[in-house]
């Protein structure tokens, strides 16, 4: 018999980056074809421009900087799909091109490439392009045309929006945030195929439904409506940007959960999604060193014991 | 410094020691300033002034300037030279006043000044201060008009006030605002080390090194001449 030593890991599992982003991607359909059926084929294009100019951009600055290729592991897609996600579907195409050298250039590259980013790429873009071209990034399209406003602005202007409407997607808003039910299968996928766990999504979301009963407004509204599904699902989960442990990623949920009905509730800006993420990206770090495990057997203060 | 180094003196504030994007002194004047090619240039001029006539003075003071009360005796030559700065700008360029606003008397205390007269021009001689003056001023200058003609061409779609046609519709507004500064202050920094990095035979003695070892890709562990204020 041929015994191998060799050094750990011993434990080997098929999944690739790749195949995650891949399965990340698929889990984001249902959401597109909901795109697709309420405000057109236009989604379909202007996710297609995003996702060509997000890999086109990725190899353009690896080609230049003579770096490894790195578009075969599907992470540009990803990018590219959440910032189209991320527009309302009547926006001019050169505008997603602009948040996709945004995203790919200035926060993934520069910072140096896949699992560096200091924040999520997407989320930056959308906040780039929301501060840059504001007129543009909030021209809505409504599937019904009697509706004039997103439901968060509804609700805030003093009127319940239908909640079936909300969960189905027949309302204005971004292209990837519509329909709660497409954006609920994608998550159910992610699920399944173990690519996330669900502790940052349920504890954003069940964070904002009772902040929102604490400070007296609508939960269904709240957690239904906006871009809070698509961002406590794709765009809170990614791996480079969530804390590792499962203490850490509770607190991260909760730190999302309060800004962004915080922001919502008291701000300016009907929508406070994005500007959450981006903040509790930011502390990730710091979120790490408070959310690492003691290793099993390890005494109980090791660390002041240490220093 | 040899003799054959006066030029050095002046170059190395373009990029190798250039005061924003390498020593990062200054930092507030630059982000504030610099949203328009033309008040980046002003306020680089106008720092420029005020630092080659300061670094020329506090030198030539240098042996009687006492140790404990150098910081105040060199903040009132800077505040002395500033003052005249801001009345001949006052009088003669009224729209780049009020576009510097309050940023133009605060060169008294921009750290690229002070620094140099810490770290340069109280150890060594007239010639070679003012030279280091002018080095670090043509950097600080250059870096200002540079950041200011991105900004200004991404986020007015101008530059120097002229509009670049069919730029409008693409105007990115928050380059103009402080999210926007801090995003290119930061890529060129970066690519200031890039440039730096890509000739690297000419780096790394350590020699006329004055602090920024947070910038320094060199990990020569020297300590700082002036430290970085």
């Amino acid at each position: 018999m041929k015994l191998t030593v060799s050094s750990a890991p011993h434990i080997t599992s098929k999944d690739t980056t790749a195949s995650i982003m891949r399965d990340v991607c698929i889990a984001m359909l249902p959401a597109l074809a909901a795109a697709c059926v309420f405000f057109g084929l236009n989604s379909l294009l202007l996710t297609a421009v995003s996702v060509a100019a997000c890999v086109g951009f990725e190899y353009l600055y690896e080609k230049m900087l003579k770096k490894p290729i790195t578009i075969g592991d599907w992470s540009a897609v990803v990018t590219g799909m959440l910032i189209a996600f991320n527009c309302p579907p009547s926006l001019p195409l050169w505008v997603v091109v602009v948040g996709a050298f945004f995203a790919i250039v200035i926060v993934k590259q520069l910072f140096g490439g896949i699992g560096f980013n200091f924040a999520n790429p997407a989320i930056v873009a959308r906040i780039i392009l929301g501060l840059g071209y504001t007129g543009l990034m909030t021209t809505w399209t409504f599937p019904d045309a009697t509706a004039t406003a997103t439901p968060l602005a509804m609700y805030r202007a003093g009127t319940t929006p239908n909640y079936m409407d909300m969960f189905i997607g027949r309302t204005g808003g971004v292209l990837g945030e519509v329909s709660a039910l497409a954006l609920l299968i994608g998550f159910a996928y992610l699920l399944f195929k173990k690519v996330i766990t669900p502790t940052i999504p349920v504890t954003y979301v069940a964070t904002v439904a009772v902040m929102a009963l604490v400070l007296g407004v609508d939960p269904v509204v709240y957690v239904l409506g906006g871009g809070l599904l698509l961002g406590a699902i794709f765009m809170a989960t990614d791996y480079t940007t969530s804390p590792y442990t499962m203490k850490g990623q509770i607190l991260f949920g909760i730190g999302l959960g309060v800004i962004t009905v915080l922001i919502r509730r008291f701000g300016s800006m009907t929508e406070g999604v994005s500007y959450a993420i981006l903040l509790m990206n930011l502390v990730v770090p710091y979120i790490n060193k408070f959310g690492r495990q003691r290793p099993l057997g390890a005494p109980e203060k090791a660390k002041k014991e240490a220093k | 410094m040899a003799k054959n180094n006066k030029l050095e003196l002046v170059t190395k504030g373009l990029i190798k020691e250039n005061p924003v994007l390498r020593l990062v002194l200054g930092t507030c004047p630059t982000l504030a300033t610099s949203t328009m090619a033309i008040n980046g240039l002003g306020m680089g001029v106008a720092a420029t002034f005020v630092l080659v006539c300061s670094n020329i003075a506090i030198s030539a003071l240098r042996k009687i300037i006492p140790d404990k009360v150098r910081i105040p005796a060199y903040i009132t030559v800077i505040a002395g030279f500033v003052t005249i700065v801001q009345m001949i700008v006052k009088a003669f360029l009224p729209a780049l006043d009020t576009a510097l606003g309050v940023f133009l008397p605060l060169i008294v205390v921009n750290c690229i000044i002070l620094g140099r007269a810490e770290a340069f021009a109280s150890k060594n001689t007239v010639v070679d201060s003012a030279l280091d003056g002018l080095g670090m001023g043509l950097g600080f200058t250059l870096t200002l008009t540079l950041m200011g003609s991105i900004r200004e061409f991404l986020g007015s779609g101008s530059i120097f006030g002229f509009a670049i046609p069919g730029m409008d519709k693409f105007a990115l507004s928050v380059m103009t605002s402080a999210p926007g500064g801090f995003l290119i202050f930061g890529v060129l920094m970066a690519a200031a080390v890039k440039l730096e990095l890509a000739n690297p035979s000419k780096l790394g003695d350590g020699s006329g090194c004055a602090g920024g070892c947070m910038g320094c890709p060199y990990a020569c562990g020297k300590e700082p001449e002036g430290g970085n204020a």
